[in-house]
């Protein structure tokens, strides 16, 4: 089976950089900042691929780089290099000059127009944050923050997106009463679970969730965690998961990449990642899984 | 079906000044099709670990797992890409681990649906049907169906453990200690449920540590500790 996006040599520097960068960080290292010129190497020849229906993890502490993927591959910051090709049969038939003819791969997604970029970003993607103050308009309705999704999606009839809204929000375990209210007004778990509401209205092909459990009492992280787990085989759903949670990559997740420094630094089944760690910072990530 | 060829695993803890552990070495075997493999040996001597690298937990360190894959052909698990590994555990692979570990909040009917659903493209009633069957042979009480395992006893957990891992008739089992927290009742149960699974053609690798009883499932031995090798000659 061919993956559905692959990801080559993702690499994303903040400063000018200099020569000697790419040698002065990673997991040797012990850095992504580099003491020569003080750019920030976040994401450094990151490659993978991202197979249809798969959930695939991405684990490492904060400042490993893995909100930086997220955020490149959600086309929200410019990547200073690297390639990402979506296979032809994502149904793209809307953007059809992004294929050439014969080929099963996309041109780089990455070098599209900003238009493109939404074009695409509105159709096939959805993403949940851990903070959902990034996900969320708080002042508007929790039925209007999901049909504004949906006029990005194309949608045009008021009362197909309130009723596609009130599906997803039941879908979600929000009550349908409460609709109206704006996201202020809900608990953290709840606000979270109108973000995943709102990030499968326009039914995406790939889902990034972003520590979306994180800082989320136990019951309630039960109840988010049951929800994507079923979310997942109905919609059908391929899934980057990043989190720092180890219990949670092993809910959701076959497989694992490991960050560190900005670079991927092990791959391999999720089982295989926690019982037969490689990576010496892998070791030392499970030894200190509580 | 499966050929096992010079297999040896160790651990580098590199938290612990490059510590390496030895915990197998030169494991070799074939498994013929339907054929039912016991590993036998003292414990710590690596039985459970030639498991876990036959499902892939646990990546090898050098040799060879030759399994004629009914989706791939003949493949090496030791160094098949991760993809095809899950590919051929969703299809053809189960695994009977030595503790129950499963998703929290699912009830104990829904743990063994999942596979069935998942895989044999079957109904959710004739599921439900064949889930249930299974629990009352395995003498769950029908109040505990819908509780969530985690709260069983350990002998309770093993069982669902076991009827999760048969529930989808894999094309290979592997068992690790299948057996160690049951009754004897319930031992009878189990192996009259593996008897049957291995008359539908499922071939088998178990670890038994009741030497008696490893002796009357299984069709060979393989003692695992480098000195004496009977049972089937790899090649």
């Amino acid at each position: 089976m061919e993956p559905l996006i692959r990801i080559r040599g993702l690499s994303k520097r903040f400063g000018q950089g200099c020569s000697r960068c790419l040698d002065a960080t990673g997991p040797e290292q012990d850095t992504n900042l580099c003491p020569h010129c003080g750019s920030v190497m976040a994401c450094n020849d990151v490659s993978f691929d991202l197979f249809r229906n798969e959930a695939l993890g991405v684990v490492g502490e904060s400042g490993s780089g893995k909100s930086t993927l997220v955020r490149l591959l959600h086309f929200e910051w410019e990547a200073s290099g690297g390639g990402m090709e979506m296979h032809r049969s994502a149904g793209l038939s809307n953007l059809p000059e992004m294929f050439t003819d014969g080929s099963n791969y996309s041109c780089n997604l990455l070098g599209l127009s900003h238009f493109q970029k939404r074009q695409l970003r509105n159709a096939l993607m959805g993403i949940v944050y851990q903070n959902p103050h990034l996900g969320l308009r708080m002042q508007v309705s929790s039925g209007g923050n999901i049909a504004e999704r949906l006029l990005g999606a194309g949608w045009r009839n008021i009362a197909k997106m309130r009723e596609r809204s009130a599906e997803l929000l039941e879908r979600t375990e929000i009550p349908i009463e409460r609709m109206d209210e704006p996201p202020c007004n809900f608990s953290g778990g709840m606000q979270q679970r109108v973000q995943i509401a709102k990030a499968l209205s326009n039914n995406p092909l790939i889902l990034f969730l972003d520590e979306v459990t994180t800082g989320l009492d136990l019951s309630v992280q039960a109840r988010v965690l049951d929800m994507i787990r079923n979310l997942r085989s109905e919609f059908n759903l391929s899934m980057l998961v990043v989190s720092h949670d180890l219990g949670v990559i092993n809910l959701l997740c076959q497989r694992t990449m490991v960050m560190k420094s900005g670079h991927v630094v092990e791959s391999g089944l999720t089982d295989q990642i926690l019982q037969d760690p490689q990576h010496r910072y892998t070791q030392l990530l499970v030894a200190s899984q509580l | 079906m499966i050929t096992v060829d010079n297999l040896s695993k160790s651990f580098t803890l590199h938290i612990l000044n490059e510590k390496k552990i030895v915990a197998c070495r030169d494991i070799s075997f074939h498994v013929p099709p339907g054929g039912f493999l016991g590993l036998s040996g003292p414990s710590g001597v690596g039985k459970s670990t030639v498991l876990k690298c036959l499902y892939r937990t646990y990546l090898a360190s050098s040799g060879a797992i030759r399994y004629n894959s009914a989706a791939y052909g003949s493949v090496d698990l030791a160094t098949l890409p991760d993809r095809a590994v899950i590919d051929i555990r969703y299809k053809e692979m189960g695994y009977v681990s030595q503790f129950l570990k499963v998703i929290p909040r699912v009830s104990a009917l829904a743990v063994i649906m999942e596979p069935i659903l998942a895989r044999n493209g079957v109904s959710r009633d004739a599921a439900r049907k064949r889930a249930i069957g299974l629990l009352e042979r395995l003498r769950i009480p029908s109040h505990l169906f819908d509780a969530y395992p985690v709260t069983f006893s350990g002998g309770e957990q093993q069982r669902i453990n076991i009827a999760r891992a048969v529930s989808w008739k894999p094309r290979l089992l592997l068992l690790d200690e299948p057996t160690a927290s049951l009754d004897k009742d319930s031992v009878g149960v189990v192996l009259e449920i593996l008897k049957e699974l291995r008359e539908e053609g499922t071939t088998m690798i178990g670890i038994f540590h009741d030497t008696k009883l490893l002796e009357s499932v299984t069709d060979s031995v393989y003692q695992v500790n480098n000195i004496v090798r009977h049972g089937f000659v790899a090649g």
